[in-house]
């Protein structure tokens, strides 16, 4: 017998009887009466592109993000630019994408490309990293990346300050509406890698004391194109 | 050699009579009641979210034959080695080999309470290979050699003294009291790591059977990174971690993050389908999965407390026990503490070894409140006490119980009794606190009530008499 | 005898079959389930006839109203243990949501707070019911304390069996206690009150212990 049989088959056995049914103390309900979808539990979510927008804004703001609405192409640059001054980025790390090639040459720096296969300790180096994204999560202010749409799995961990471009039509109005879009994209063929980000890398390990960039990057900066 | 319930009961008294320690994780918690109260009043329904997940829960663990099988066809689709493991040697031996044929010479790994069940660094390390925790709790406990003080905040029960006494020891860091410069410390030397490791282990915290992938929930980015830059990708996954449906998400991941640390959502949730796949620039070029059931399927069998294992490994219920709270986690001398540990241990390592954390117990019921899959915890530790008893009644307490229900069902005898008592407890006063008190477990810390001079039964005789 | 009196005061026909003894409590607890079962069969017997039959604490309550149909599922009497459970009430909840009675006409001057007995509360659900009750009461002063909801740490034989940890847990709920300034403390399960009263004794501390039904027997 394999081992796959061994413990199915203790699973088959073990499930051969029946577990009584679960006490419903008061207020308590039946399953009868439970929705098919949870969303009507979860925090609510308005259904304009706008409150959306504006949802993730504010939830983007707790979790201390940085998102930017802007109008066009030459905005997300200025943007971008300016954080290339002030930390005095000398090589960011990107990948081939509509947003992204519209906005890394007008930086001007040294890139190391992901698509084309990379070495570490040249991704490593980089002092950011400039991607694109699934979807973005009005729900939550996530920011749902994946291999194809963001250069693969390490470029957006890596480097010390993470830049995603999004557009407008990506905002999806929480978790379960993000999911149901990647089922209808990819069917059966997912990404090996997929993965909600929620704000810079945080510890509290400390004494409870939250600290940014424990080991993934310490600014996450989201721009919103139309 | 002691009994565990003599280690659980030396240790208790230790921590017990620490104010410091009892003061320390008082604070430590306040500001999660605060985080978590505050993120379930976002919820349109908090409890109609947790009838919600206890009942999917419910769902893939009554069916869990047909979901795990359905994960693991699907990881093997795209390329996953998935192992089934029937216990913790089994999973060993197989991480080892994997690591033993890769030739590896670094391990880097995150964090997973399943490895610490089957004590997994330890069998790493005895076969030469070096294992380093990426998360910075568990790196810190690691430095210390002492094991997670709780399943979610390994290291809540040290100051950041402690900590930088403990890297300036184990690592030369110079001694600093700012947290951000200890943990700046702590991603310099991982970041080494993680770009020399030829192997990343990681646990899970869900399987979707829909689709064939494991979801990773952590805050810092070292699992990312555990499970993104090595050649081999090791995720060891308990085979109760299954949900159905990959939409399922949309309803655990903020209850996750919730009731395990208070937070609208956890800063990266990570789905990994499977190895690197032919189109993408990186990942690793083997996944492997390795189903764990180490005695789980006994707890399956066991109907009654089969809901155990809809546990999602919150730690909620460790944060609101008023027992872990003075007693601390290392009391508790096992990989899951608090209340989940308290009903779990008995199945996976043995009832009359581990009966203890059951009755070490005032049965509040603060944890099945809380509890966001509704498990019926502290039932459950009823119901390990009465199993306890049926497979190996205690003769003293036997005897007791047997005069206890002898003296109740006749009571004209309770009657007696409790007038004797009454007539006796002047003489009471003059043993008191000493080995002759029967009552010396009470009134070494506490004053004994006098009984009332009259019964009620007196009390209610004097009143019908006019 | 307080139950008693705030009963007839309000106009209703006490009975007390002299022939009870204990709901089994203390052996179901430690996993003694047979034996529970022997002195609980004897109760059901005993208060068969009883229209509703109230109790004084919590712990009872629960044991009567919660655990026997557990206790006595798949048994020749589960039918008689489930019409006894549902005929069975804690005091405060049989005043306020059996009786619909707020105000009892209860005076009694203080300042309390209120300790939640761990088995009203989470087994049998009773949070605004002795609260409302004390609110009616005139001249008392209800102040909520902070760990109103913590166990005291009382939990039976667990007292006992485990001294120490039970010891802390108390030292909590009368350390929350004192920064209430209050001069008095309530329960309405008198296990908690003999925890909390053996604990505030050895500390000196002269908070009164009370149980509801002595406050709501005043006028």
């Amino acid at each position: 017998m394999t081992n796959r049989e061994v413990i199915l088959g203790r699973i088959r056995e073990a499930l051969k009887i029946v577990a009584p049914p679960p006490v419903y103390r008061q207020g308590g309900m039946k399953p009868s009466a439970l929705p098919g979808s949870p969303q009507q539990w979860l925090p609510p979510v308005g259904p304009t592109l706008d409150e959306r927008i504006e949802l993730f804004s504010r939830n983007a703001a707790d979790l201390q993000a940085e998102f930017h609405i802007c109008a066009n192409v030459g905005e997300a640059v200025q943007y971008v630019k300016h954080w290339m001054i002030v930390d005095g980025w000398r090589k960011i790390g990107r990948h081939s994408g509509e947003l992204t090639d519209a906005v890394a040459p007008a930086l001007g720096l040294a890139e190391v490309r992901t698509e084309d296969g990379y070495a570490l300790n040249d991704l490593e180096s980089c002092d950011a990293a400039l991607t694109e994204c699934e979807a973005l999560v009005a729900q939550t202010g996530s920011v749902l990346v994946s291999a194809p749409s963001a250069g693969g799995r390490a470029l957006s961990v890596l480097p010390p300050h993470h830049v995603v471009l999004a557009r407008q039509h990506q905002m999806a109005p929480d978790l379960g509406a993000a999911l149901e879009r990647m089922q209808e994209k990819y069917k059966d063929k997912f990404p090996s890698f997929l993965s909600f980000i929620s704000g810079p890398s945080r510890t509290g390990d400390i004494e409870r004391i939250l600290v940014l960039g424990a080991h993934g990057p310490k600014k996450l900066t989201i721009l919103l194109l139309p | 050699m002691k009994t565990h319930a003599q280690e659980f009961s030396e240790s208790a008294r230790q921590y017990t009579a620490d104010l410091r320690h009892r003061d320390w994780i008082q604070q430590a918690l306040s500001g999660y009641y605060a985080k978590r109260d505050e993120c379930k009043s976002r919820f349109q329904n908090w409890a109609g979210a947790r009838e919600l997940a206890a009942e999917i829960k419910r769902e893939a663990i009554n069916h869990l034959d047909r979901y795990l099988d359905e994960f693991a066809s699907k990881l093997e689709a795209r390329g996953t080695k998935v192992f089934w493991a029937p216990d913790a040697q089994a999973a060993r031996d197989y991480i080892v080999g994997v690591a033993r044929q890769h030739r590896v010479r670094s391990i880097i790994k995150s964090k997973s309470m399943t490895a610490e069940e089957i004590h997994l660094n330890e069998a790493l390390e005895k076969n030469g290979f070096k294992v380093v925790e990426s998360d910075m709790g568990e790196y810190i406990v690691q430095l210390r050699q002492e094991p997670p003080y709780h399943i979610v905040f390994p290291a809540m029960h040290l100051t950041r003294q402690q900590i930088s006494g403990l890297f300036h020891d184990r690592l030369g860091s110079e001694p600093t009291n700012n947290p951000e410069d200890l943990t700046m410390i702590a991603r310099h030397i991982m970041r080494r790591k993680y770009c020399e490791a030829d192997m990343g282990i990681s646990g899970a915290n869900f399987a979707i059977a829909e689709t064939g992938m494991i979801s990773i929930t952590e805050n810092e980015g070292n699992a990312r990174l555990t499970t993104s830059l090595p050649k081999v990708h090791v995720a060891l996954v308990g085979i109760e971690k299954v949900l159905p449906k990959l939409s399922d998400l949309a309803l655990f991941l903020p209850m996750l993050a919730t009731a395990g640390a208070g937070q609208p959502i956890t800063c990266y949730n990570t789905l990994y389908g499977g190895p690197r796949q032919p189109d993408e620039p990186d990942g690793p070029e083997e996944f492997h999965a390795v189903l764990l059931d180490n005695r789980r399927t006994e707890l399956l069998a066991d109907a009654e407390q089969r809901d155990a294992l809809h546990c999602i490994r919150c730690g909620a219920c460790l944060n609101v026990c008023p027992i872990f709270k003075n007693v601390g986690g290392h009391s508790y001398g096992t990989t899951y503490q608090g209340p989940i540990g308290s009903v779990i241990t008995p199945h996976l390592r043995g009832l009359q070894d581990w009966k203890h954390l059951s009755q070490a117990s005032s049965l509040c019921g603060a944890c099945t409140e809380t509890c966001p899959v509704k498990i019926d915890l502290h039932h459950h530790l009823l119901r390990n006490r009465r199993n306890a008893v049926r497979g190996h009644p205690g003769r003293r307490e036997k005897l007791l119980q047997a005069g206890f229900v002898f003296m109740m069902r006749r009571p004209k005898l309770y009657q007696f009794v409790a007038r004797a008592g009454r007539r006796l407890q002047p003489l009471q006063r003059l043993i008191r606190g000493t080995i002759f008190d029967p009552l010396r477990a009470w009134t070494q810390t506490r004053s004994f009530p006098s009984l009332a001079k009259k019964s009620f039964r007196e009390l209610w005789r004097e009143r019908r008499i006019p | 005898m307080d139950i008693v009196r705030v009963l007839e005061r309000l106009g209703h026909t006490v009975d007390y079959p002299e022939a009870q003894t204990c709901c089994g409590q203390p052996a179901f607890n430690s996993g003694y389930w047979d034996e529970a079962r022997a002195v609980a069969e004897r109760q059901m017997t005993i208060f068969r006839d009883a229209e509703a039959v109230v109790i004084a604490s919590g712990s009872c309550g629960a044991m009567v109203q919660v655990f026997y149909p557990e206790l006595f599922r798949h048994h020749p009497r589960e039918i008689e243990a489930r019409a006894l459970s549902a005929k069975t009430f804690e005091f405060s909840d049989f005043l306020v949501n059996q009786l619909g009675v707020l105000d009892v006409g209860a005076r009694f001057l203080g300042r309390a707070t209120f300790h939640d007995g761990c088995h009203g509360l989470r087994e049998l659900g009773l949070k605004k019911e002795p609260r409302l009750l004390l609110q009616h009461v005139q001249g008392l002063e209800l102040v909520e304390m902070q760990e109103a909801e913590t166990c005291c740490g009382f939990g039976g034989t667990f007292a006992v069996k485990f001294p120490m940890i039970s010891t802390a847990m108390g030292e909590v709920k009368c350390a929350s206690i004192a920064e209430t300034g209050a001069d008095y403390v309530i329960s309405n399960d008198s296990s908690c009150l003999m925890q909390i009263r053996g604990i505030l004794d050895r500390q000196g501390k002269t908070t009164k212990t009370l149980h509801l039904a002595e406050v709501l027997a005043r006028t």
